[in-house]
């Protein structure tokens, strides 16, 4: 019995320093963040700020002109990419699921297909199409490529397979047509699937760094990867500025995550157990 | 030949698709036929865009490209310490979390932090903290240990990528082993257990077998993602990969061909094809190990 509850305060030491180097950078930023330029640049190492500021948000905010653009860009792309995907990734799985028709089984094993390319190899003709289509440095350009995923596609395809078909069977009895049900009925009772889905490709919109990177010129158009990005180059010794904006970057994925906390695990294993 | 109830289910069903069909057959199957064309092409991008056949030249042409030599370098040593030691250091943990401690669900919020962070964030939170006068080194001098030049010297650059890559993403596989540990049955640990079996000989011959399929894919995961290293180092050099070249990879090469010199684009095109290849060839030779092995 002893032996034992010596193993345990072992792995307690494991985790709990684990979970410290895991903190840490985050503690550090943050605190960084509400630090004078003055103190940063002293480099003393205190993780509660002698002179707490809330100046570098205030700075970011109303001298940069352009941080709240990039917000708003990221927000936006991001939101209207996510709900595309929903709409368009449920259909799609749907008729895969539950339709029949000629053609359904080379589609779905296209889509299968599809999920084996890495993204570097269609990223240099991406670019060419999204210039023959004056889509470079646009909102369309950055959200309708993005629109669809494959992977989801095929996760909603297996959530509407092992959905009771009764439900439906119901709904057709009460004199609803194929879209009114889909609508009303089958996409309300997949939330789970879908907030899964949210989560993680409202993080792929939030997060890409690359695609960005290639489709946008225009200042006024990056969105806050790009924006945190060329802010490292004009403010360099600035960490103060750039940790703040980081903050703010980081803010809306972690309420996202406090919101669906509950799927995110659950949204792993489902494409885990692929 | 068709009842008039299926053809409109099939009506229904080309209609559900149409979106999904149109965006993956412009963004997705159209660009893997063009990067075909492309990848055999000189492409001028003045004006419009003009291509010149150039057989098979782009795919010679990285056997003598010093440049190329040495991103597949950097990604091949990057590829090969960070997967072990992320697949490791996530089992480790998991096993751990596992062990029926209290406080699980708080562990796990916390290991997920660096998971939810965008990659551009992290990295400049780590540049931050390994500025010369920063945080890392401040702590190693604290333990008497030597301090670097993280960023600015190319013998530890790349290592300094490593570090942070290791850091964000172990925690995520850590997840994936956590769900996969808590599907092996009570009855195989407690069948052991009557057998006389310690904690290591339970973990070696229960734990480690049968989280062989989730390996497998955690190594995998591992694989593609870190082949593709691009942000890090883009972000850490400016986009130049350096200093020196230490931090440049395959990803961001292609990046540099495609974008920021003139002509290079097919070549480009070609580089990512081979990229590709690299990645599915590693996939495969990972699977057949994985399944050989699980035969003894």
């Amino acid at each position: 019995m002893k032996k034992r509850s010596a193993g345990r305060k072992a792995l307690y030491v494991i985790l709990i320093v684990y979970a410290i180097i895991t903190v840490i950078p985050f503690l550090w930023a943050l605190s960084s963040s509400f630090k004078t330029l003055g103190e940063i640049v002293s480099g003393s190492i205190n993780f509660i700020p002698k002179d707490f500021t809330l100046d570098n948000y205030k700075q970011i905010f109303t001298r940069e002109p352009l941080f709240g653009r990039w917000l708003f860009n990221s927000l936006f792309i991001a939101t209207i990419g996510t709900l595309l995907n929903l709409l368009f990734n449920s259909m799609a799985g749907y008729a895969l699921a539950r339709l029949s028709f000629p053609g359904k089984k080379s589609i779905f094993l296209m889509i299968l297909a599809v999920l084996m390319i890495p993204f570097q190899v269609t990223l240099i003709p991406n670019f060419l199409i999204l210039k023959e289509l004056g889509w470079l440095n646009s909102y369309q350009g950055m959200i309708i490529p993005g629109a669809v995923n494959a992977t989801f596609i095929f996760m909603m395809r297996q959530f509407f397979i092992n959905f009771p078909k009764e439900v439906e069977e119901a709904a057709a009895i009460d004199g609803l047509g194929r879209f009114g049900t889909f609508f009303r009925i089958v996409l309300p009772l997949a939330k789970p699937a879908l907030a899964a889905q949210t989560i993680f490709v409202f993080m792929a919109f939030w997060n890409d760094f690359m695609r960005p990177l290639i489709i946008l010129s225009d200042q006024d158009m990056f969105t806050l990867p790009l924006g945190l990005n060329s802010f490292k180059g004009q403010f360099i010794s600035f960490w103060n500025y750039i940790m703040a904006a980081s903050m703010v970057f980081t803010l809306p994925i972690l309420v996202l995550y406090a919101f669906f906390n509950r799927y995110f695990v659950k949204g792993i294993k489902f494409t885990g157990d692929k | 030949m068709f009842s008039k109830k299926e053809r409109r289910e099939a009506g229904q069903g080309y209609l559900f698709l149409l979106p999904a069909l149109l965006v993956l057959g412009v963004f997705v199957i159209a660009p893997i036929l063009y990067a075909v064309f492309l990848s055999f092409h000189k492409v001028e991008l003045i004006g419009g865009a003009s291509y010149e056949f150039r057989g098979l030249d782009n795919f010679m042409k990285v056997t003598f490209d010093d440049r190329a030599i040495i991103a597949l370098k950097n990604t091949a040593i990057y590829v090969a310490i960070v997967v072990p030691t992320q697949t490791f250091l996530a089992l480790v943990l998991a096993s751990s979390l596992n062990a029926g401690l209290k406080g699980q669900k708080f562990f796990r919020i916390v290991y997920f932090l660096p998971t939810l962070t965008s990659s551009a964030v992290l990295t400049l939170i780590f540049m931050w903290m390994y500025n010369q006068n920063g945080l890392i080194n401040y702590v190693l001098k604290f333990l008497n240990l030597p301090t670097y030049n993280w960023i600015g010297d190319p013998d530890v650059a790349l290592i300094a990528i490593m570090i942070m890559n290791i850091w964000a993403t172990a925690p995520f596989f850590m997840v994936i082993y956590l769900a996969a540990l808590q599907d092996i049955p009570d009855s195989h640990y407690e069948a052991a257990e009557l057998d006389g079996a310690g904690p290591i000989q339970k973990f070696l011959h229960i734990t480690v077998p049968n989280l062989r399929p989730v390996t497998s894919f955690v190594v995998i995961m591992g694989l593609i993602g870190t082949f593709q290293l691009f942000d890090q180092s883009y972000i850490f050099s400016g986009g130049s990969g350096g200093p020196n070249n230490s931090t440049l990879t395959v990803v961001l090469l292609i990046y540099q061909y495609a974008f920021k010199t003139l002509g290079t684009m097919g070549y480009a095109t070609a580089i990512a094809f081979m990229l590709a290849i690299i990645i599915l060839v590693a996939t495969l030779l990972q699977r057949k190990f994985s399944k050989e092995e699980s035969l003894y």
